[in-house]
C-alpha cells in the first residue's frame, strides 16, 4: 500500500528484505515497519504473556509490539524496535516471540487460559511449591522469550569515546535544532544528538509549516547551518541513552547497523566501530527529546491496526506507506485532528472520528469540515473486532464520568484505528538523573521539575506540544544554557522561524473506557508488551498493592524493553480511579537507564578479549618457562607454582622438591615480595606505629618480622622490615599485598600524621630477588660470596649484609620461610637472571632444586608460619594467631586499644592449632568444617575450619593449620570434620610440624 | 559518575578516585584511656546525613593524594575542596577550589 509519491523515501534505491522468511521490498530512507505497511503485513509479533497477535503501534522509540531480531548468527541483535531499524538490502528480520512460528502459534493457547494468568502469576503460581518451579522455568523461558542472544563471538567492534561541550541538546527536533542554533552562534561547544538518521524529529512526520514552507525543510538548512558551525558536532542515529550525577550522559552511536552485515569496508564500513559509546561532560543539558503519543485504554485495543494517530500520519508523510485503507480516529484532544487529514491526504478513507470531547477546537473542526470527515462527538471506542487485524470498531456514547453506555450506538467497518489520548512528555533523561516529576492537570501529563543537575527541557519535552511555542521555547533555552555555561558573547540576531498559531481546545482526561461486558475487561490493555491489563492494575489494589511501586513490580507494568514509554500514564491513571486519589498523588515510578536497550558489545568497548588487568613477571620468569614450570596468580603476577619433571604428578613433584630444600638446597624466585623503601628521621617512629611490636632496638643491618592490623585489631599483613641506615629501612610485605600496605601507610601518612618525616617509595620490581636455603646453602653462598661473611656469627639469623655475590652487587639478607638456613639474595632486576643461572650451575653439585610456591607453602606450614590472607581473613587478632609476644604493651600502635574490647579479648575466639588427621594419608580440604561431636544432630555446632592443609614428604604424613574455637586451650582434644560421604577424625596439635627447637633455623 | 576537582590535577572522573569516608575524624590521642564505647564511637560510628557531608577522597590513579570534599549527600553537588588538615570551610558559597594551580586542569577525552 505505497503511494504513488511524496515521502522521505528514494524510490531509485529499491531494496529486498526478508521478514519471518518472506521476501519484501522497499526503499531507501525506509524503517523496516515502514517498509512492513508498505507491504500490508499486519501480524508482527506476539505478546509477551498472552501470545496475542500484534501489530505495529507506533513510529519510533516508544515501540512496544513490533519487537524484532535483525540477521543470525554472530552479528545478530535481537530485541530491536521495527520503528527504528532502517531498511538495507538483504535486511533479514524475525518476530522475537513467536515461537514456533508468527501465523501458528501454539502458545496463544495461553489466551484461553488468560483468565488463570492474572497480575502477579509469576509469584503466585511459579514460586510455589519450589521444588516445580525447575520444571516450569523451561517452559517458561521458551514461552515469554524475547530475542535470543548471538551464541558465537561478536565479529564487530566496539569504541568508547570522551567528550566535554558547553551544551549538550539532546534531541533534533524543531525545539532541539532551534536550541542548538541559538547556543551554537554564540560561539559555545555544542553537541545535538539525535536517535533518527535525520535531523528534523516530528517535522519528518507531520505537514507542519515553518516560514510557509514544510518544517521538514526548515529543519534541513537548520542542519546544514549547524554543520557549518566550527564549534558544534551533530551525532545523527545516536540515542543519549542514560544522565548521570554532574552531567555525564551517556551515548550509544550506530554508526554501521543501517548499512547491514554484509555491506563492505570500501562502502561505507570504514573498518571503523560498528557502535560507540559516547560519554559526555556537559556543562549544561537541553533535553529537546520531544513526547510520545498515548493510547486509550479499552476492550481489544491491541489488535493489529490500532496504533497512534501520530503514528499512522507519519507513515502517509514520511514514508508514503498507507497503513490502511478506511480509518478511523478516536481521540479526546485535537492533535489527532492533523492525523485525520493527513490520512485523507494520503488517500486513506476516513470513516469517522470518534471525539469523547462534547465538541472539538475550531482549528480542529475546520481540518476535519475540510475533509469531509465525520466527527462523532461524545463517543469512544468500546471493542474491537477482528482477531488477526481490526475489521470494525464498536463505539458508544461516554458520560461524564467516563463510562461507556451499555450497549454499542453503532458499528464501523474499518482496518485501521488511530487513537490518541494525548501526549507524554518524554521525561526519561530528567528523570535517570534524579530530576522531579510535576503533574500537569490540565493536560494531563508529567512535565519535568527540579532538577539537582544544569539541565533544562524544551518544546514537547516540557510540555509545549504548539510549533511555534516549541522553537521558541528551543530558542530560549539554546540562549540560556549557553549564557549559564559561561559564553559571553551573543550570537549574530536572526529573524525567528515563523509557524502557525494553534488554538486547540483543552483534551479531555480519558485514559480508559472501562468495558460493560462483565468479566471481560482483561482485554483492555494498559501495557502492550507485557500484556498487563485494567482489571489486572484494579486486581493488583484489590490485593493491597496500592503503592505505585508494588504496583508496578507485582504487574510488571511498564517493565518490559519498552519500559512503559506509551502505557505508564494511562496506568498510574487506572490506578488512580481505583483508589479514588487523584493522578499527582498516587505519583509515578521513576525512569532508569538506558532509554532505549544497548548492546553489550558498545558498553563493553574495546575492553573485551585478553583481561587488562596487568600481567607481572619477574626478571627470572624466561627461565621457569624454559624449565616447564606451571605457573599460579598471585595477585598480578605470575609466579611458579611447581616444576614437574617429565612424567611427574604434581605430588611427586611437590615431594621431590620439598625434600630437596631440607636435604640438599632449595632455590625460590621471591621477586614478587613487595618491597617499600623507607627514609626519613621520622622513619622509626612509623614502624612502631603501624606494626604491633616495637622498632626503636632494631640495629642497622638487622631484620625483624612484625605484623599489621587495622584499626579493628585484625592482622592484615606481615613481613619482615631490615633497617638499612640510621634513617633508612626496607619493609617487606605479602606479595599480593604489597599496594594495599603503601596505600594504607600513605593514607595514615598524609591523613593522620603529616608531622611526620617520612617517604616511602614502592621499589617491588627494583630488586629481583632469590631464596637460597636447605643444608648445603651456606656452602653455596660461601663459594659465590667475594666479600660477604656468611658464618653464623657474622650474619646471623635475621641479619642483612651487602656486598657482591658472583659478582653482582647485592644484599644478602637472613630470613627464612622455611625454617631452614636460608639466604635471601636481592640484587638490582636487571641482574635477577644472572644470578638465578649462576646459582642454578653452580649448585648442580650440591643437588640444587627450584621449588614453587607450593612447595614454599607445605614447608612454612611444617613449622606452623602463617600466610597473611590465609591463616587470616580480616576477623583474627595477633593473639589468636598465638603471636601475642608480637604485641608490645608499652607503646601505643594501629589496632592496639581495639585487642583489649570485650569482644577481641574473649577467652573463646577462633584460634590457630594444628590438626593430625587419624588416617595419615587423609589431606583435609582447606575450608572443611570442624565439629567437636562425631555425630552431631542438625543445627551442628560448628567450632572453627581448616585454613591450610597439606601432605608433608618431611613429616611423612598430612598436616594441617586451622582456627578452631579456644584451640589453645583444646592441644590434645578429638575433632571431626563432616565431609561428603564421610567424617575424618582429627587431633588438635600446636602447630608445629617439623624441628620445633628451631636448630636448623638458626644453623 | 561524579566529576571531581583534584586539588592538584583538576577535575577527573570519579573512577580515578577511592573514598576514605567521613574527614574530620581524628585518632584518640590516648587511646588506652577511652571506654570501650568511646572507642567503638571512634571505631565504627559515622555520621550519615542527607545534606552536606565532608569526606576524605584519594586520586589513587593520579597524584595519590589525599584531600577532603563536601559533597551534598542528597544531590551529589561538591560544595567545597579543600586539603588535608584545613578546617571544614563554611557551605554556602559556590565550590571553593584549594588549587596550588589552577592551569593544571586537564582532561582526557577529546575536546571540541
Ligand atoms: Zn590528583
Amino acid at each position: 500500500m505505497r503511494l504513488a509519491g511524496g515521502g522521505r523515501i528514494d524510490r531509485s534505491q529499491l531494496y529486498a528484505f526478508t521478514f519471518n522468511g518472506t521476501q519484501y521490498q522497499g526503499y531507501a530512507g525506509d524503517t523496516l515497519a515502514a517498509a512492513l505497511i508498505a507491504n500490508g503485513v499486519r501480524l508482527v509479533g506476539r505478546s509477551f504473556k498472552l501470545h496475542r497477535p500484534r501489530g505495529i503501534f507506533s513510529a519510533g522509540a516508544e515501540e512496544p509490539s513490533a519487537i524484532v531480531q535483525v540477521e543470525a548468527g554472530a552479528s545478530t541483535l535481537p530485541n530491536l524496535r521495527a520503528t527504528q531499524v532502517e531498511l538495507y538490502d538483504g535486511l533479514s528480520a524475525t518476530s522475537v516471540n513467536a515461537w514456533p512460528s508468527l501465523a501458528f502459534d501454539f502458545w496463544s493457547i495461553n489466551s484461553l487460559f488468560a483468565p488463570l494468568l492474572p497480575a502477579g502469576f509469576y509469584y503466585k503460581t511459579f514460586m510455589w511449591p519450589q521444588s516445580l518451579w525447575h520444571s516450569y522455568e523451561a517452559v517458561i523461558r521458551r514461552a515469554a522469550g524475547l530475542g535470543r542472544a548471538p551464541e558465537h563471538p561478536d565479529p564487530d567492534i566496539y569504541d568508547h569515546m570522551h567528550l566535554h561541550c558547553d551544551v549538550l541538546v539532546v534531541g533534533g527536533g524543531p525545539a532541539g535544532l532551534a536550541a542548538a542554533l541559538k547556543a551554537g552562534r554564540t560561539g559555545a561547544r555544542v553537541v545535538l544528538v539525535d536517535e533518527q538518521n535525520e535531523s528534523g524529529g516530528q517535522l519528518l512526520g507531520n505537514r507542519q509549516q515553518i516560514d510557509g514552507a514544510p518544517g521538514a525543510e526548515w529543519a534541513t538548512s537548520a542542519a546544514e547551518e549547524l554543520a557549518a558551525l566550527d564549534d558544534v558536532r551533530v551525532l545523527t542515529r545516536t540515542t543519549a541513552f542514560g544522565h548521570y550525577d554532574h552531567n555525564h550522559v551517556a551515548l550509544i552511536e550506530r554508526r554501521t547497523d543501517h548499512l547491514g552485515p554484509a555491506v563492505s569496508d570500501a562502502d561505507g564500513r570504514d573498518g571503523g566501530p560498528r557502535q560507540r559509546v559516547w560519554k559526555v561532560r556537559a556543562k549544561q543539558v537541553v533535553l529537546a527529546t520531544g513526547a510520545h503519543e498515548r493510547s486509550i485504554v479499552f476492550r481489544n485495543n491491541d489488535r493489529p491496526g490500532v496504533m497512534q494517530a501520530s503514528a499512522a500520519a507519519c507513515y502517509v508523510n514520511r514514508y508514503a506507506a498507507r497503513p490502511g485503507h478506511r480509518a478511523v480516529i478516536f481521540t479526546n484532544n485535537d492533535s489527532a485532528y492533523a492525523a485525520a487529514a493527513d490520512l485523507a491526504e494520503g488517500g486513506v478513507s476516513v470513516a469517522a472520528i470518534v471525539d469523547a470531547r462534547p465538541e472539538p477546537g475550531l482549528d480542529a473542526s475546520a481540518l476535519a469540515a475540510g475533509q469531509g470527515i465525520e466527527v462523532i462527538t461524545g463517543h469512544a471506542a468500546v471493542d474491537v473486532k477482528g482477531r488477526r487485524h481490526v475489521e470494525a470498531v464498536s463505539i458508544a456514547a461516554v458520560d461524564e464520568a467516563g463510562n461507556a453506555a451499555a450497549s454499542a450506538s453503532r458499528s464501523i467497518n474499518c482496518d485501521l484505528l488511530a487513537v490518541s489520548g494525548g501526549w507524554n512528555p518524554c521525561v526519561h533523561l530528567h528523570c535517570h538523573s534524579g530530576g522531579k516529576l510535576n503533574f500537569d492537570a490540565v493536560q494531563a501529563c508529567f512535565v519535568p521539575g527540579e532538577s539537582k543537575l544544569a539541565v533544562r527541557a524544551a518544546g514537547a519535552a516540557a510540555g509545549i506540544f504548539d510549533l511555534a511555542g516549541c522553537l521558541e521555547s528551543g530558542f530560549e533555552a539554546g540562549a540560556d544554557a549557553a549564557q549559564d555555561a559561561g559564553i559571553k558573547r551573543r550570537g549574530r540576531a536572526r529573524k525567528a522561524p515563523v509557524a502557525d498559531a494553534e488554538t486547540p481546545a483543552p483534551a479531555r482526561h480519558l485514559f480508559h473506557v472501562p468495558s460493560s461486558k462483565r468479566g471481560g475487561d482483561y482485554k483492555a490493555f494498559v501495557d502492550l508488551q507485557h500484556d498487563v491489563s485494567a482489571s489486572d492494575i484494579a486486581l493488583a489494589v484489590r490485593e493491597g498493592y496500592e503503592s505505585v511501586e508494588h504496583l508496578k513490580r507485582y504487574t510488571t507494568l511498564g517493565m518490559a524493553t519498552d519500559q512503559g514509554k506509551t502505557s505508564n500514564v494511562p496506568g498510574l491513571a487506572i490506578l488512580s480511579e481505583v483508589l479514588g486519589r487523584p493522578i499527582a498523588d498516587v505519583g509515578t515510578t521513576t525512569f532508569r537507564p538506558p532509554y532505549t536497550p544497548v548492546t553489550f558489545g558498545a558498553l563493553a568497548g574495546r575492553d573485551v578479549g585478553t583481561f587488562a588487568d596487568p600481567v607481572r613477571k619477574t626478571p627470572m620468569h624466561h627461565w621457569h618457562e624454559t624449565a616447564g614450570a606451571v605457573f599460579e596468580d598471585v595477585g598480578q603476577w605470575k609466579r611458579p607454582w611447581y616444576y614437574p619433571r617429565d612424567g611427574e604428578t604434581m605430588q611427586e613433584a611437590v615431594d621431590r622438591e620439598c625434600l630437596a630444600a631440607r636435604n640438599a638446597i632449595g632455590l625460590l624466585d621471591a621477586s614478587t615480595l613487595g618491597k617499600i623503601d623507607i627514609q626519613g628521621p621520622d622513619s622509626v617512629t612509623l614502624l612502631n606505629r603501624v606494626y604491633t611490636n616495637a622498632w626503636n632496638t632494631l640495629a642497622i643491618g638487622r631484620s625483624r618480622y612484625g605484623l599489621m592490623c587495622g584499626e579493628d585489631g585484625m592482622v592484615f599483613d606481615d613481613g619482615v622490615t631490615t633497617r638499612l641506615g640510621d634513617h633508612h629501612y626496607l619493609m617487606t610485605t605479602t606479595s599480593g599485598g604489597a599496594a594495599r600496605v603503601m596505600s594504607w601507610l600513605e593514607e595514615w601518612l598524609q591523613t593522620e600524621w603529616p608531622e611526620l618525616d617520612v617517604r616511602l617509595t614502592s621499589v617491588t620490581e627494583q630488586w629481583a630477588s632469590a631464596g637460597i636455603c636447605g643444608p648445603g646453602a651456606r656452602r653455596l653462598m660461601e663459594e659465590l660470596s667475594e666479600d660477604i661473611a656468611l658464618d653464623a656469627e657474622a650474619l646471623p639469623f635475621m641479619a642483612m649484609s651487602e656486598g657482591r655475590v658472583a659478582g653482582l652487587p647485592a644484599r644478602v639478607f637472613r630470613i627464612s620461610f622455611s625454617g631452614e638456613v636460608s639466604f635471601e639474595v636481592n640484587v638490582p632486576s636487571r641482574y635477577g637472571m644472572a644470578l638465578w643461572s649462576i646459582l642454578m650451575t653452580a649448585g648442580e653439585k650440591y643437588g640444587i632444586t627450584p621449588y614453587g610456591t607450593e612447595t614454599l607453602h607445605i614447608l612454612r606450614a611444617e613449622k606452623g608460619y602463617i600466610i597473611a590472607g590465609q591463616e587470616t581473613d580480616g576477623t583474627v587478632t595477633p593473639i589468636d594467631l598465638g603471636m601475642g609476644r608480637m604485641v608490645s604493651k608499652k607503646k601505643d600502635f594501629i589496632g592496639k586499644r581495639s585487642l583489649s574490647r570485650s569482644d577481641t579479648s574473649r577467652e573463646d575466639r577462633k584460634q590457630l592449632v594444628g590438626l593430625l588427621t587419624e588416617d595419615e594419608t587423609e589431606v583435609l580440604p582447606e575450608g572443611a568444617q570442624i565439629v567437636s561431636e562425631p555425630r552431631p544432630m542438625p543445627p551442628m555446632e560448628m567450632i572453627g575450619h581448616v585454613t591450610s592443609s597439606y601432605h608433608s614428604a618431611n613429616v611423612g604424613r598430612s598436616i594441617a593449620l586451622a582456627l578452631i574455637r579456644s584451640g589453645h586451650s583444646r592441644i590434645g582434644e578429638q575433632v571431626f570434620a563432616p565431609l561428603p560421604g564421610k567424617r575424618v577424625m582429627a587431633r588438635i596439635v600446636e602447630p608445629m610440624f617439623f624441628d620445633p627447637e628451631g636448630t636448623r633455623l638458626h644453623g | 559518575m561524579l566529576l571531581i576537582p583534584c586539588p592538584w590535577c583538576g577535575p577527573r572522573d570519579e573512577i580515578e578516585f577511592g573514598c576514605g569516608g567521613e574527614a574530620h575524624i581524628a585518632r584518640p590521642e590516648n587511646p588506652d584511656e577511652l571506654s570501650d564505647e568511646a572507642w567503638a564511637d571512634y571505631l565504627f560510628n559515622r555520621a550519615n546525613p542527607k545534606g552536606p557531608f565532608a569526606e576524605r577522597w584519594v586520586h589513587s590513579h593520579g597524584c595519590r593524594r589525599w584531600f577532603n570534599v563536601v559533597r551534598d549527600t542528597a544531590t551529589n553537588e561538591i560544595l567545597a575542596v579543600y586539603e588535608m588538615g584545613a578546617p571544614r570551610p563554611e557551605i554556602g558559597s559556590p565550590p571553593v577550589l584549594a588549587s596550588p594551580d589552577e592551569s593544571g586542569t586537564t582532561s582526557d577525552g577529546e575536546s571540541l
